[in-house]
């Protein structure tokens, strides 16, 4: 009846792992009493779980994303610390236990938080700077966005039912094979990445359909934002990668589920393969996750800088030579395997030649500061600290591509360096930038600058103190995911120093939580009701803060790059708007995203744990719910004329 | 927008006859393929090269007869969007056979 | 800028063609997903493990016979959508049920197929060669299934409702999804099957 599922799936003894369960689960419920308490969960759910708002979408993914992090972070400074102590000493994690803290580290910090913050700052956006009142299927963003989180319970749920993978955030073969993971954490693993997958691939297909055919009249591709082009590139990275995933998934599934061959090291399988085919879609992955992250600069620095963005015509081709190139050097990651050095020369070569388009981008950057007049703030402090720590980072990538030395630092410390490096220093620095940057957009008050400001420096040093001694450390030779070691390798003084970092990276955390209460506790001192905070360029800004649900009273029509910053300086006060106003036609909310996925739920659980009989509810749950809803027809609405001139006079007002 | 309406995107409608004729070449390009195989006697390299070359004629039977595919539906982007498709999968296979031959060769598989 | 108030290109986007283009780019990352299983197929069909190889598998004239099915199948799709554009609801619906019953004629076969394969003792657990034969065909079986599925319900909704616009747009995007089916038939025909027997 309930497969594999029993009472002791859960591990009672085990302190910190029911430690950790109790708080998440003190937190859920104190949650739900505040909703009851205040009887908000018919709007929680008319205004929240069935929006089809892509601006409330990307909120929601942007929260979780913040969520998640605090996770994942926790797992990070576990690791720290077992590390800064583990010197010819076991340490407080044993293996078993460590080895799933580093696992679901990296899946919960590449997928379900750097993944969500860009798609959620995608979707805030994109719609905004196009022109459009919504996406192309604003449904599927919503069942995206649920599938997404979906996949996101899964993860957590393993922590506190059965156990999660042992095997690192990739999974290879053998050793998530049945043989060696007997167990259902790589099941977790497995269907909460295929799941919440299948909610990205739907979003990218979205997102690319919605720029290629909803953008405003007169936007043509060569004046769009560079972040709507590098939002475009990520989801046609998404639609072309992702499916790859989907497929070695699924091969790692059979095998473990009904004994088919691919990957196993019996019978002819090649466990080679799936490496190869994981970072088919991993290398790929990692553009998907930093392209956005420039476009996010390439809007802050011009805005800052008060001057046009340099040379948009290259950062468009370099985004462009990018996103191709970026499909032929999966091969890097795996230089050892022995393919040979005719194959490794060439993706050597190919990866030293990705780098250009990258350094294009960041001379760019660095000649639309040159001369401007920067205004220092937390957009662009995020924006220059990317740009130092990048640099490194990329200089490490490129040092890396030398399958040569490639040989030496391969799993070694200087890779985990190499690849925090980037993806803290562009991701995350970029999605912090991205956060104080449209924050008020969203929200329509800006963000505490005195704490943003004491986080950014606490972050950036700790970042430094984290993730330096690490190269380091990989030149001594210590080699990732390791336990425990010898105290004689002289490493702990330099691990020490990197926990240090992880504190100062923590009080950074703290003080970013502190901004977020003091900005929402002050708001109505620091209200933007220009709905222009920054003095931008692009669309977005052309509106309140935050926009109607509609977005844009008319749909604008542009001539040139940055139309609105033209318009500023053509019209410095804004004219009163004479235009009669009429209907807009927008899509209803629905349920039906919501349902679908909790079915996904059920059937995720299910497979899990092997219960084949929930497992089939669920699947007949989602097929039936989506032909339900695909033969509804009240799907859409009109806003009337006059609600809408009555909310834009109302913003006249406050101009 | 602009001139979109010229076709309805992914399927222009196509013609009865353009039916037909796509049937009937795909027809012959499946049974021509076949008999090569079965009972030609001709050698291996040759049968293979053949029945890919008209595999990819069937292809593009397919692809014009019925999917409709040209360059002009939706301003060249469903045929751009495609051809960008053919090279990740060219990509994609070609890399993976070169490099697992290449493995299978150096490990002495 | 300005913005265009009545513009009514603007103001009503045109869903039809949002929907066929976005179906169309669903199928290209289908092609990829195919694609991916063919890369898996060609690298571990070799791998026999002492078991049988593809020419002692598989018959043939079965093969061709599935093949047939699944063409016509595709050139029936092709003249329910003629029918549909001329507005022949009766006639969308014949086509369809022809084209459905040849769409679970293959799926039969190729069920049939696989009983054989494994009741033989040759199934997916028997080596990696035979395990990539079922993931690649059986995936492709699993789209066509899925593909007839969503067939009854638009032949039900037609009729029920007969060609609103919004079936005529959901007719299309199944029109693509069929023949895309059929063209990775075929390399799967080329590729699993003839090259098989050409394999020694």
């Amino acid at each position: 009846m309930l497969g594999k599922l029993t009472w002791d799936s859960v591990p009672w003894d085990n302190g910190i792992v029911m430690g950790a369960v109790s708080f998440m689960a003190a937190v859920v419920i104190i949650l739900a009493l505040i909703v009851t308490r205040y009887g908000k969960w018919r709007y929680l759910w008319n205004e929240w779980f069935t929006t089809i708002d892509h601006k409330k979408i990307g909120i929601m993914y942007i929260l979780v994303g913040f969520v998640m992090m605090l996770r994942g972070f926790s797992d990070a400074i576990m690791m720290r610390s077992q590390l800064a102590i583990a010197a010819s000493a076991p340490g407080y994690l044993p293996p078993e236990h460590y080895d799933q803290v580093f696992t679901a580290h990296g899946v919960i910090m590449i997928f379900f938080v750097a993944m969500p913050l860009v798609i959620g700052l995608i979707n805030i956006v994109v719609p905004q700077q196009i022109g459009a009142r919504d996406v192309a299927f604003p449904f599927m963003n919503s069942l995206s966005f649920w599938l997404f989180v979906v996949g996101m319970a899964l993860v957590n749920m393993s922590l506190a039912i059965g156990d999660f993978a042992r095997t690192g955030w990739l999974a290879y073969p053998p050793l998530s094979g049945i043989a060696n993971s007997p167990g259902v954490g790589v099941d977790y693993y497995i269907w909460s990445l295929q799941i919440a997958g299948i909610g990205t691939l739907m979003t990218g297909i979205n997102f690319f359909v919605t720029i290629m055919k909803m953008r405003c009249p007169g936007m043509t591709l060569m004046r769009m934002p560079i972040f709507t082009w590098t939002a475009l590139c990520t989801n046609i990275l998404i639609i072309a990668a992702f499916p790859v995933l989907t497929v070695t998934l699924a091969l790692l599934t059979l095998d473990r589920y009904l004994g088919f061959h691919f990957f196993t090291a019996t019978a002819g399988g090649d466990q080679m393969m799936y490496v190869n085919l994981i970072w088919i879609w991993g290398h790929p992955e990692v553009y998907i996750l930093i392209l956005p992250a420039f476009g996010v600069f390439s809007e802050v620095v011009p805005t800052f800088s008060r001057k046009k963005l340099f040379g948009y015509t290259s950062m468009v081709y370099a985004t462009g030579v990018i996103t191709i190139l970026s499909f032929s050097v999966w091969l890097h990651h795996f230089f050892t395997m022995g393919s040979g050095a005719n194959v490794n020369a060439f993706f050597g070569i190919a990866t030293m030649v990705i780098a250009i388009p990258t350094g294009v981008k960041i001379f760019n950057w660095l000649f639309t500061i040159y001369r401007g007049r920067l205004q220092i703030s937390l957009p662009i402090m995020w924006t220059l600290a990317f740009l130092s720590t990048f640099t490194i980072g990329g200089m490490t990538g490129v040092l890396l591509s030398v399958p040569g030395a490639d040989f030496l630092l391969h799993n070694s410390l200087f890779l985990i360096a190499h690849f925090h490096n980037v993806i803290i220093g562009g991701v995350v620095f970029g999605m912090f930038a991205g956060y104080s940057y449209w924050f008020p957009k969203s929200f329509g008050f800006m963000l505490d600058e005195k704490w943003g400001k004491r986080g950014f420096w606490l972050w950036v040093i700790g970042f430094y103190l984290a993730f330096m001694p690490l190269y380091a450390l990989g030149f001594m030779g210590m080699t990732r995911r390791l336990n425990h070691y010898d105290i004689d390798t002289g490493w702990q003084p330099l691990l020490m120093v990197a926990m240090a970092g992880a504190v100062s990276i923590f009080l950074g955390i703290v003080c970013q939580i502190i901004q977020l209460y003091v900005s929402i506790r002050d708001r109505d001192l620091n209200r933007d009701l220009t709905g222009d905070p920054w003095n931008a360029r692009t669309l977005e800004w052309s509106t309140s803060s935050p926009p109607a649900l509609y977005n844009f009273p008319f749909t604008p029509v542009v001539d040139g790059i940055d139309a609105f910053w033209a318009e500023k300086q053509k019209n410095p006060v804004r004219p009163k708007e004479t235009r009669p106003y009429v209907d807009i036609h927008m899509p209803r909310n629905t349920g039906a995203g919501f349902i679908m996925s909790a079915f996904a739920l059920f059937f995720g659980f299910a497979m899990i744990w092997h219960i084949w009989w929930l497992a089939c509810v669920g699947v007949l749950g989602i097929l039936f719910t989506f032909i339900h809803r695909s033969f509804e027809t009240d799907v859409d609405y009109y806003i009337p004329a006059a609600e809408i001139e009555a909310t834009e006079k109302l913003r006249s007002y406050n101009v | 927008m602009k001139q979109s309406t010229v076709t309805s995107s992914g399927a222009d409608h196509g013609t009865y006859a353009s039916y037909i004729i796509g049937f009937v070449l795909s027809i012959l390009l499946t049974i021509i393929p076949y008999y090569i195989v079965v009972y030609l006697d001709i050698s291996t390299g040759f049968k293979t090269l053949s029945i890919v070359i008209l595999a990819v004629a069937q292809l593009l039977v397919q692809l014009i007869f019925f999917l409709h595919l040209n360059t002009r539906s939706e301003k060249g982007w469903n045929f751009l969007s495609f051809v960008f498709t053919m090279l990740v999968v060219l990509i994609l296979i070609g890399g993976s056979l070169w490099i697992m031959y290449h493995l299978r060769a150096n490990m002495m598989l | 800028m300005s913005s265009a108030a009545m513009d009514p290109h603007v103001e009503e986007l045109d869903e039809h063609s949002i929907t066929i283009f976005g179906f169309w780019i669903y199928i290209m990352s289908d092609c990829i997903l195919f694609s991916t299983l063919f890369a898996t197929h060609a690298v571990l069909m070799p791998n026999f493990f002492g078991g049988p190889t593809p020419k002692e598998l598989f018959s043939m004239p079965f093969v061709l016979i599935e093949t047939f099915l699944l063409l016509t199948s595709s050139f029936t799709y092709g003249l329910a959508m003629l029918a549909m554009h001329k507005g022949k609801s009766v006639q969308v619906i014949n086509c369809l049920v022809i084209t459905f019953l040849l769409g679970v004629g293959f799926i039969s076969m190729e069920l049939y197929e696989f009983h054989e394969l494994i009741t033989e003792g040759n199934g997916w657990q028997r080596s990696a060669s035979i395990s990539s034969f079922f993931g690649l065909v059986a995936t492709h079986g699993f789209h066509v299934t899925l593909g007839l599925i969503w067939m009854l319900v638009l032949m039900w909704s037609v009729w029920r409702f007969d060609l609103t616009k919004q079936i005529k747009t959901r007719l299309t995007c199944l029109s693509l999804f069929w023949h895309f089916l059929d063209i990775i038939w075929i390399c799967v025909f080329t590729v699993v099957y003839l090259m098989g027997a050409i394999a020694t």
